[in-house]
């Protein structure tokens, strides 16, 4: 018997797919990305099964495509995410992540009496892979933020 | 060439052997007025009692005047005026910014925004470099060197700030270090793995006694009741890391006791008349070095 195949989320002509994020960070990444300011037709599906993550979500942007600097940004939460650039309902372009060495104005600093907290401050971290986990350095009280404690600034 | 001075790791070796030097300068000739035509802006958003008067005594022996405010209760900061804008209407009127705040980060951001060069006076628990480099100098002066010292940390090594700094401006010195702690205010960590990585020797401890005869210098520490959450234990460890005179029998002639001052009861009364006791002359060193740091930034 032949299984059936379909997508779960449609195809799009053109555009941006962004898979493999995870499940629970998906509204995380469209937050990141500001994908909830732009007027570009979006769809996304969430808890989908994945052997790689085992619930993944998946987002596809028409017409929208993204600068390096502009996606790697994402790689704070979801590292493992790959790009692909569709044009014609085609794949023309795969691209994976790479983590930036700065992050600007996106997490949060965990020190509660770190200045960023307290004054109209953009954030500003270096990041550090440490033993596999990536840690934020902040830039202006010297501490660090790592995984578990990472909250995003929301852009909305 | 660093312009401001906000965290120790922005100074190379270099620059602080510099500062060393020129702090030596200014102790034999104490009153050169060579800033006649500056100003100096010494705004301290939180209380201090040497920092703020070894500055304003620095800058005033080099001929500067000095304008600011030790209180942030008497300025538009009560209004709500953010820093930035503190920063920018302060370094209108000042050819150089002391500050002192309470949030992290704010002498660096404070940099950032100002056009003349920032000296950090300490910002909350994280950084106090001109404590650092006077704590060196100290160091150098009492021992004739900087290299190849045994120095032992005592009391509060997770939340002070001097300690961190210090050791970090220490590693271009090949020191041995010993940490003397109790648990809950043991080195943290990062501080650790930044030893390790740099190949410093160093040993932990929960005792005072262990380490008194073989240090070069015993850096004590205010054990600080708020950092406890079992007030009983706070009282256990308060008098196990406090010094008194009989501790210091077997002590090496040339070790001397910093402390980066106030003191509460880590050090009993009766060590200040012995020779190992320096706090008090490591105060006044303040004044040496802070006209050595304002010297370098204003060059």
């Amino acid at each position: 018997m032949q299984m059936e195949k379909h997508l779960k989320v449609s195809a799009i002509k053109n555009g941006t797919v962004l898979d493999h994020i995870p499940a629970e960070q998906l509204f995380k990444v469209i937050d990141i990305l500001g994908l909830s300011c732009i007027s570009n037709q979006i769809t996304f599906g969430t808890n989908l099964d994945s052997k790689l993550l085992g619930k993944k979500a998946i987002i596809k942007i028409s017409d929208r495509y993204f600068e390096s600097d502009e996606i790697n940004r994402i790689a704070l939460i979801a590292p493992q995410a790959k790009i692909n650039i569709i044009q014609n309902f085609k794949v023309v372009e795969k691209r994976v992540l790479s983590i930036p060495s700065s992050i600007k104005g996106i997490a949060k600093c965990m020190n509660p009496v770190c200045v960023t907290n307290h004054q109209p401050i953009e954030t500003l971290f270096t990041t550090i892979t440490d033993e596999n986990e990536l840690k934020l350095l902040c830039h202006y009280c010297e501490k660090i933020t790592d995984k578990e404690n990472l909250k995003i600034i929301s852009n909305n | 060439m660093s312009r401001n001075l906000i965290s120790i790791q922005d100074f190379s070796k270099e620059e602080i052997l510099e500062v060393l030097k020129m702090a030596a300068g200014f102790e034999k000739n104490p009153s050169q007025p060579i800033f006649r035509d500056k100003v100096v802006a010494s705004i301290f958003f939180e209380p201090s009692t040497r920092t703020r008067l070894s500055f304003e005594t620095a800058a005033n022996r080099l001929g500067a005047r000095v304008i600011g405010f030790s209180d942030a209760g008497n300025t538009s900061v009560t209004k709500g005026e953010t820093i930035k804008d503190t920063i920018k209407m302060v370094s209108n009127y000042a050819d150089l910014i002391v500050m002192r705040h309470p949030l992290e980060g704010s002498a660096r951001y404070a940099s950032e925004i100002s056009p003349v060069p920032v000296i950090n006076a300490g910002d909350g628990s994280n950084q106090h470099p001109s404590q650092t480099l006077l704590d060196l100098y100290s160091i150098q002066k009492t021992q004739g060197r900087l290299d190849n010292l045994f120095i032992n940390m005592v009391g509060d090594l997770k939340y002070g700030r001097t300690v961190h700094s210090l050791l970090q401006a220490m590693s271009h010195f090949n020191p041995t270090f010993l940490f003397t702690a109790p648990e809950e205010l043991k080195l943290p960590n990062e501080y650790k793995e930044y030893l390790r990585k740099r190949n410093i020797r160093f040993e932990e401890t929960r005792n005072l006694s262990d380490g008194i005869c073989q240090s070069d210098i015993l850096y004590m520490t205010r054990v600080q009741r708020e950092r406890f959450t079992d007030a009983i234990e706070y009282e256990r460890v308060k008098n196990v890391y406090s010094l008194n005179n009989s501790m210091l029998d077997g002590a090496k002639p040339n070790m001397k006791i910093l402390h980066p001052l106030p003191r509460v009861n880590e050090i009993a009364l009766d060590v200040d008349n012995s020779d190992h006791a320096y706090y008090f002359d490591q105060a006044k060193n303040g004044v040496y070095t802070r006209m050595a740091i304002i010297t370098k930034l204003f060059s």
